[in-house]
């Protein structure tokens, strides 16, 4: 195999060993944008598999990026729950209410299941749909919202911290129903099709929780996790930092780190160099209003100062691309990788 | 004073609030309640802001100790005490999101400040326009999450001016952090970084309107 002829599956593989591929991987981390590919609202392009299936397939052979993206919206566990979450004309969907509105209730709360809810069903359905006409050409990446941080949308997040530092024995009881949760949701997309699971947990960040506090709680919980999900995993914070932690994070078994924009790549690819893979880092929210010069230079940056040695793939620092991001900025990531992300690296 | 002042810092970051309450009574005696604020929380809840600017203090940090100084504070001044009264018209909400720790922890500082003000909670633009109306807020504190609540201020920019009402936007949240243009874009008055650039913003203002 020449370099040149390299899958989408074969560059990011390699890349995770710490070698070179033939370019730099680039993840899009597209959800809603595939409505805009089928001219649906956001609602309607969410009610069908094939939808999601038909949105993910055109917006690859678009953007020719190397993978693809199970993820539909926050909060989708949360319906599962019994939540619910609003749809707005050309806006992305946005969670309810807290479904726990009285911590006490955290007590009676029973094994959620996967199985059960039509809408994770329907994320399944997708996934499956899609490793039929993806094969092993591109990584299907599926999504779990961490037991830890998944709270944030069941209690509020103000009540969810005090709950963490005041009501051990609440929290325990709600981690143990989470974990449980959690593990059949991840292992289900895997059986589906998935090739591995980014694990979002943003509030294990030292954004959000003192060291000692993660050491004692997320450290815990994310090993306990990955090491029952059965496939690669990808840590992420959705935009918090994870450089005070990278000995922890190191730990927990897996392959990748989503990287936050607040901290340098060239500092977090050195701090995790031959553990685990950076995936970021580009600003989501800024590139909202990119010209593609500004992208391509943005993009060119990032390349240079991490993609050496591989190790590196180069992503947007949330973990979703914002639905206001226009075509015009996301072929200009995809020219520039295309440009300057050519291995050897041009420096 | 400095001493003090360290003491209740590290307290507040261990989320002690038996030792931080320890300390506040050691010295309550020593103080009038605005001496109090001004002399030993403002300086300690300023580190903390800082401490969470450097990357130093987590948000959960920030949000345990402005809860624990908010409801100190209204025990030695409480709401409707005369030394609350000599401030502008204020309110705080977030605009069509239910993403509601940041608004807390700014609500809790300014108050810890000696301020007062009105927590609307969840707002949508048209229930916001009334409400400013009729509680004649002169600065209205918006707090964000997500970057469509913050796409929103636009809107309810546009709809103050149809109005013609002289109210002031402060905004603040994750997408003005990580998009430093973004709130001049949107319209906004002024933009503040954290819970504590906000106090200085409204200081601003009201020196403005004099």
């Amino acid at each position: 195999m020449t370099q040149a002829t390299m899958t989408s599956l074969q560059r990011v593989l390699t890349t995770l060993e710490h070698n070179e591929p033939d370019r730099v991987p680039f993840f899009l981390l597209l959800s809603m944008h595939g409505a805009k590919e089928l001219n649906l609202s956001i609602k309607e392009y969410f009610s069908k598999a094939e939808n999601v299936v038909e949105g993910q397939l055109r917006l690859r052979e678009k953007y020719k990026h190397d993978n693809i993206y199970t993820f539909f919206y926050t909060g989708i566990e949360i319906e599962a729950m019994g939540g619910s979450v609003i749809f707005s004309k050309n806006e992305p969907p946005n969670t309810g209410t807290p479904i726990i509105r009285d911590i006490n209730q955290i007590k009676n709360l029973q094994y959620i299941s996967v199985k059960n809810s039509p809408d994770l069903n329907k994320v399944l359905q997708t996934t499956e749909q899609l490793k039929i006409k993806v094969g092993d050409d591109a990584p299907i990446i599926g999504v779990v919202m961490s037991p830890f941080s998944l709270p944030v949308m069941q209690l509020g997040f103000s009540t969810y911290i005090e709950l963490m530092f005041e009501q051990a024995e609440l929290f325990n009881h709600l981690m143990k129903i989470n974990e449980a949760f959690c593990i059949d949701w991840a292992n289900a997309q895997l059986e589906a099709g998935a090739t591995a699971i980014v694990y979002f947990d943003p509030v294990s960040s030292p954004t959000i929780i003192p060291k000692e506090k993660f050491i004692e709680t997320g450290f815990e919980i994310g090993k306990r996790m990955i090491s029952k999900i059965n496939g690669p995993v990808a840590i992420h914070h959705a935009s918090g930092i994870s450089i005070p932690i990278a000995d922890e994070l190191s730990e927990m078994g897996a392959g990748i780190i989503g990287a936050s924009t607040n901290e340098d790549i060239s500092d977090l690819k050195n701090t995790f160099k031959n553990k685990l893979t950076v995936l970021g880092n580009l600003n989501a929210v800024e590139m909202r209003r990119w010209s593609p010069k500004t992208t391509e230079d943005k993009v060119k940056e990032v390349i240079q100062k991490a993609g050496k040695g591989g190790g590196f793939v180069l992503a947007d620092n949330h973990g979703e691309i914002p639905w206001q991001v226009p075509h015009e900025v996301l072929m200009a990531i995809s020219n520039a990788v295309h440009k300057w992300g050519k291995y050897p690296l041009v420096q | 004073m400095e001493e003090i002042i360290d003491k209740l810092e590290q307290t507040l970051l261990s989320v002690n609030h038996i030792a931080s309450n320890e300390i506040l009574r050691s010295v309550e005696n020593n103080f009038s309640p605005i001496e109090l604020i001004e002399k030993l929380i403002v300086p300690a809840m300023n580190r903390i802001g800082d401490g969470w600017e450097k990357g130093t203090v987590a948000l959960s940090q920030v949000y345990m100790s402005g809860k624990f100084i908010e409801n100190w504070v209204d025990k030695i001044l409480p709401p409707g005490h005369p030394q609350r009264t000599d401030q502008p018209q204020m309110a705080i909400a977030v605009l069509e999101d239910y993403h509601m720790l940041g608004k807390r922890i700014v609500y809790s500082l300014l108050r810890a400040s000696g301020f007062e003000l009105k927590d609307y909670g969840h707002v949508t633009v048209k229930k916001v326009i009334k409400q400013i109306q009729e509680d004649k807020i002169q600065i209205l504190l918006i707090s964000t999450l997500m970057l469509h609540s913050a796409l929103k201020v636009k809107e309810l920019k546009e709809e103050i001016s149809k109005a013609g009402i002289s109210t002031k936007i402060v905004v603040g949240g994750a997408p003005f952090r990580f998009d430093e243009e973004l709130w001049q874009e949107v319209g906004a008055d002024a933009m503040a970084f954290n819970a504590n650039d906000s106090i200085k913003i409204i200081h601003k203002l009201v020196e403005g309107k004099k």
